[in-house]
This record gives C-alpha cells, sequence and structure tokens, in this order.
C-alpha cells in the first residue's frame, strides 16, 4: 500500500504560540487513521494545516507525492480532499440540496445527480428536507449534511473534524458506521479526528495519539486499545494493579 | 394629484438610492467590507456611459452595454489591486481605504472629464407622457423599469445558478466555501464586478434626471442610509429601503420648512435605528447552534 498523504515534522503556528511542534505521519490509501486527543492538543491546527487553511512554518504535506502545504483551501480540495469541518459549518440558508450541489462546485461531470441520490442513500434522514433551508437540520443532520457535502466532492482522502461532536452515543454509533461503510464501498480513505476515543478506535485501522502538539503514540487501532495508557487517560478504564495503585499518581501526560 | 406626482418622483428617487445601497450590501454580505467608494463608482460609470455614447456617439444600447463591461472590469482590478491586499487587516483600515479611494476617484474624473455638469444623451430624455394630471416624464419610467429588470435579473441569478449559489455560500460561511472547493478569492472579485455594473446602471439611469459631475457620487451617503433602513445584509431590504428614502425625501421636501428634504435621509436613519436598529429586513446572523 502506498502513502496518500504524508506529513513531516509540520510545525504551526498562531502568532507567537506553537501549535504543532514537528507533527510527521501518514495515511496510507483506503486506510481509516484515527487521531486522539485531549482539547488544544493541535488535532484541528493539524487537519487545517493540511486542507490549507493554516500554513505550516516548516515541514512538508504530500498528498499522492505532491507537495500541497501553503497552498489556498479551495485548490487542495479540487485535488480531492473532502474536509468536514468541526462544529458542522454548513451553509445555513441555502436548502439542503443546494448545500449539496455546492460540495460538488469544482465538479464539470455529468454524474452530480447520481452521486446527490447517493448520499440520500447514505443519509435517508436528509432527503425530508431536501427543499428546506439547512440551519432548520438538527446537530445530526447537521453533521449528515456536512459529510455529504464533503462527500459530493468525490474524494479519495476526507479529513473528519470531531463528527462525534454534540452529538448521542446513538447518533455517534450511526456515524461511525457510516465513516466505515464509506471506507469499505467507497473507498474513501479517511484521517479522523476524534477525542471520543472509543469510537475512534472502533472505526479506525492505525492511530495516533496527539498531546500539546506532538505525537506521543501511533500503533494499530487494535493495539492502542489495549494500550495501558490509552485504556486509563482515554478510555476511562481504571487500572486493575496488584497493588490498587492508581497510575495517574505516577505520571498524567508525557509533556 | 400633488402626492402622486411626488409619489411618483420619490420612487424614481429612491430606485437609485436602492440601486447604489444594493451594491453596498452586495460587497458587505460578501467580504464583510463596506465600500464607501459606492456612489463614486456610480459616478464613474456615469461617466464612462457619456464617454461611449455621448463622446463616441455610438447608440445608448451598445453604449450602456460598453459601459457594464468597463465597469465589471473596472470593479476586479480594484478588487485585486487594493482590497485583496487587504484581507486579515482591520476593518477600519479597510474603511479608510474605500473613503480615500472616494476620494480619488471624484479627482481622476474631475482630472478627465472636467468639473462642468454634462448630460447624457439618452434617446428617451424630455419625453412626457400626461395621465389624468399627473405628468410622468420617461426617464422615471426608465428608471422604475430598470431597477424593476435588473433586480428580477439579480433574483433569477442569485436563486437559479451555479455561480449565484456559490456567491451566496461563500458570503454564508466563507471557511466552508474554501473546504468545497469554490475559489472564495475568485468569488469576491466577481461580487466586486457585479456592484460595479449595478452602480453604473444606477449612473446611467440616473444621468438623464440628475446631472452628471465628479459630485454625484455623494448620493452614495443618502443611499447608505437607505442600506441600514433597510437592514444592511438584505437584498430586497436595500432597494425597500432606497425607496423609503427617496419618498420620504419628496415629502419632506414639500410639507417641511426648506432644508429638511436633504436631511430627511438621516433623520430616516436616525428613527430606524431607534424603533428598529435591525433594520426592515433584519436577517439572522446567529450562525451555529
Amino acid at each position: 500500500m502506498t502513502d496518500l498523504l504524508e506529513l513531516r515534522n509540520i510545525e504551526t503556528y498562531y502568532g507567537p504560540i506553537m501549535a504543532i511542534r514537528g507533527v510527521s505521519m501518514r495515511v496510507q490509501e483506503g486506510q481509516i487513521v484515527s487521531v486522539l486527543g485531549a482539547n488544544g492538543a493541535g488535532k484541528t491546527t493539524m487537519l487545517k494545516t493540511i486542507c490549507g487553511a493554516m500554513d505550516p512554518q516548516k515541514g512538508t504535506v504530500r498528498y499522492q507525492g505532491r507537495e500541497i502545504q501553503a497552498r489556498d483551501p479551495d485548490w487542495v480540495a479540487r485535488l480531492g480532499i473532502g474536509h468536514v469541518p468541526e462544529g458542522r459549518e454548513i451553509f445555513p440558508f441555502l436548502t439542503v440540496d443546494e448545500n449539496l450541489r455546492m460540495g460538488a462546485f469544482s465538479r464539470r461531470d455529468g454524474e452530480i445527480n447520481r452521486d446527490l441520490e447517493l448520499v440520500y442513500t447514505y443519509f435517508p434522514a436528509l432527503k425530508n428536507f431536501v427543499k428546506q433551508a439547512a440551519h432548520v437540520l438538527s446537530g445530526g443532520e447537521q453533521q449528515m449534511l456536512a459529510i455529504g457535502r464533503a462527500l459530493m466532492l468525490r474524494p479519495q482522502l476526507m479529513l473528519l473534524d470531531e463528527p462525534s461532536l454534540g452529538l448521542s452515543p446513538l447518533l455517534v454509533q450511526e456515524i461511525a458506521e457510516i465513516i466505515t461503510r464509506l471506507n469499505k464501498e467507497q473507498h474513501v480513505t479517511v484521517l479522523l479526528v476524534e477525542q471520543n476515543a472509543r469510537m475512534a478506535l472502533d472505526v479506525g485501522d492505525f492511530g495516533y495519539v496527539m498531546e500539546v502538539g506532538r505525537i506521543v503514540m501511533e500503533d494499530t487501532c487494535e493495539r492502542l486499545k489495549n494500550a495501558t495508557d490509552i485504556q486509563e487517560f482515554y478510555l476511562g478504564m481504571k487500572d486493575q494493579g496488584v497493588r490498587g495503585r492508581r497510575r495517574w499518581k505516577q505520571r498524567k501526560t508525557w509533556r | 394629484m400633488e402626492v402622486i406626482q411626488l409619489l411618483i418622483s420619490g420612487i424614481s428617487q429612491g430606485c437609485v438610492y436602492g440601486l447604489i445601497a444594493l451594491g453596498f450590501v452586495l460587497i458587505y454580505k460578501a467580504t464583510e467590507m463596506v465600500n464607501f467608494a459606492q456612489g463614486d463608482m456610480m459616478m464613474i460609470g456615469a461617466f464612462v456611459a457619456v464617454t461611449f455614447i455621448n463622446i463616441l456617439e455610438w447608440p445608448f444600447v451598445w453604449g450602456l452595454l460598453a459601459t457594464i463591461g468597463v465597469m465589471a472590469v473596472f470593479g476586479i482590478l480594484l478588487e485585486r489591486l487594493l482590497l485583496r491586499p487587504m484581507i486579515g487587516e482591520p476593518h477600519f483600515a479597510v474603511l479608510m481605504l474605500t473613503i480615500g479611494l472616494g476620494f480619488i476617484l471624484r479627482a481622476v474624473a474631475g482630472a478627465i472629464w472636467g468639473n462642468e455638469p454634462r448630460v447624457l444623451h439618452a434617446p428617451y430624455v424630455g419625453e412626457v407622457w400626461r395621465v389624468g394630471g399627473v405628468i410622468i416624464g420617461a426617464d422615471n419610467v426608465a428608471i422604475v423599469l430598470g431597477t424593476l429588470f435588473l433586480c428580477g435579473l439579480l433574483f433569477l441569478f442569485f436563486r437559479f445558478t451555479r455561480l449565484g449559489i456559490a456567491m451566496q455560500a461563500a458570503s454564508q460561511n466563507q471557511l466552508a466555501a474554501y473546504y468545497v472547493g469554490i475559489p472564495v478569492k475568485r468569488i469576491f472579485s466577481l461580487v466586486w464586478a457585479l456592484s460595479a455594473v449595478i452602480a453604473a446602471c444606477a449612473g446611467v439611469l440616473t444621468a438623464p434626471v440628475s446631472l452628471i459631475d465628479p459630485l454625484m457620487g455623494f448620493v452614495g451617503i443618502k443611499a447608505f442610509a437607505a442600506a441600514i433602513v433597510g437592514g444592511f445584509g438584505s437584498l430586497p431590504g436595500a432597494i425597500l429601503g432606497g425607496l423609503l428614502v427617496g419618498i420620504v425625501e419628496q415629502f419632506a421636501g414639500l410639507y417641511l420648512p426648506p432644508g429638511f428634504s436633504e436631511v430627511s435621509a438621516y433623520v430616516l436613519l436616525l428613527v430606524m435605528l431607534m424603533v428598529r436598529p435591525a433594520g426592515l429586513f433584519a436577517t439572522m446572523q446567529q450562525k451555529k447552534v
């Protein structure tokens, strides 16, 4: 398998504040790669650096072997990178139908209507609101709309920024299933950024753990799930040590 | 009779205010900049039309089309050269830039076309109809019809074309527009082109009624008041606000002591800000839930 996306020593700043402190990671074609981390770990900043909304001070982002850092986000999108931003960011006063069609703005082929149908088969709930302004949708439906809109680009790589944010456990599960299905059926490679570690590890093939702008762990999701640190800090399981000592007393972070 | 007569001239003057207000609102909605040179863009448009129609003696329709083309390019150039480098700068800096731009445009227009007022040779000038004691000038009718036509075109454009919807998308959520691959910067250029074209149309329509001189752009301030009355950020609101200002102005001119007609637009603005600060057509601006 080849690397679809490769980050090498990325450093990104918010003014004087260094948000990403030298991150390297790779996403292989066909994979679902999950990135875990607490608030302020730099997960969203990393996605913004990939899609071009922020420019890295140092380092390279390669997509299909081509350097794409510090380009405009619309240019990056046209390469086939669909971005589902944090907080959904739909077009509130356009209809659901128009929102989805805008997702295909850069496409000129005649299969847009076919893909529209495809989105509605994945998200039948949206079908009830086709001609309604998108701001009337519930949070979960807006999330589906945002994913559907990114799907209309026919992306090879999809960047998902906290799709579980503010959703009920049932909806989180539904979104997780859809991500898996998109990966299997539409062959979309997924880079999933999540705070909901359980979902991210269930869905993902490979996982990275970020803390304060650095990658502190990387492994297959299967193995990450069994790592004691992850179980304790991200999945909330308590250590069942012989002496019953809680590990957080030893070390809380890798800072 | 008198009332109807005033209403007619108020509506036709209001249409011009409305068109300029439309330019304000378009640019503000898309780029969150306020272009205080909007009135001066109208003045430039009128002078360009004078150049084609009076000086080069082109037929009116061809001259109008050429003016529209020239002003579209002018709008794009303005955005490219002056406004795009200002992206990310404070609003105040952009505001000063457009005010300064207005000064420059007035000076340049004076240098090129002279400061004496001119009259645009429109084929319908001087034509007058009498309907039951009311005098209707063809130039007034042309303004109203032209405005209606332009509004209709704009409605169709924003409602049904891919580009029009993309402009709305870019104004509603700039970042998301970037993410779906809409070339937002190019869209901004086109928005400036569109509002320059609208300004030019306003200039050509108003030219037979009021004289063309480098200072005619000052009606832009009244149009700005009209845009706020309509609820800055609403396109129908801009037109309606323009009509309101135009009509109130005419009636103030007759029924109130001299001088009130000039300030009536601002009085209306103050009253509106006290009674309904969001304007007639307040648009919901809350994002996210």
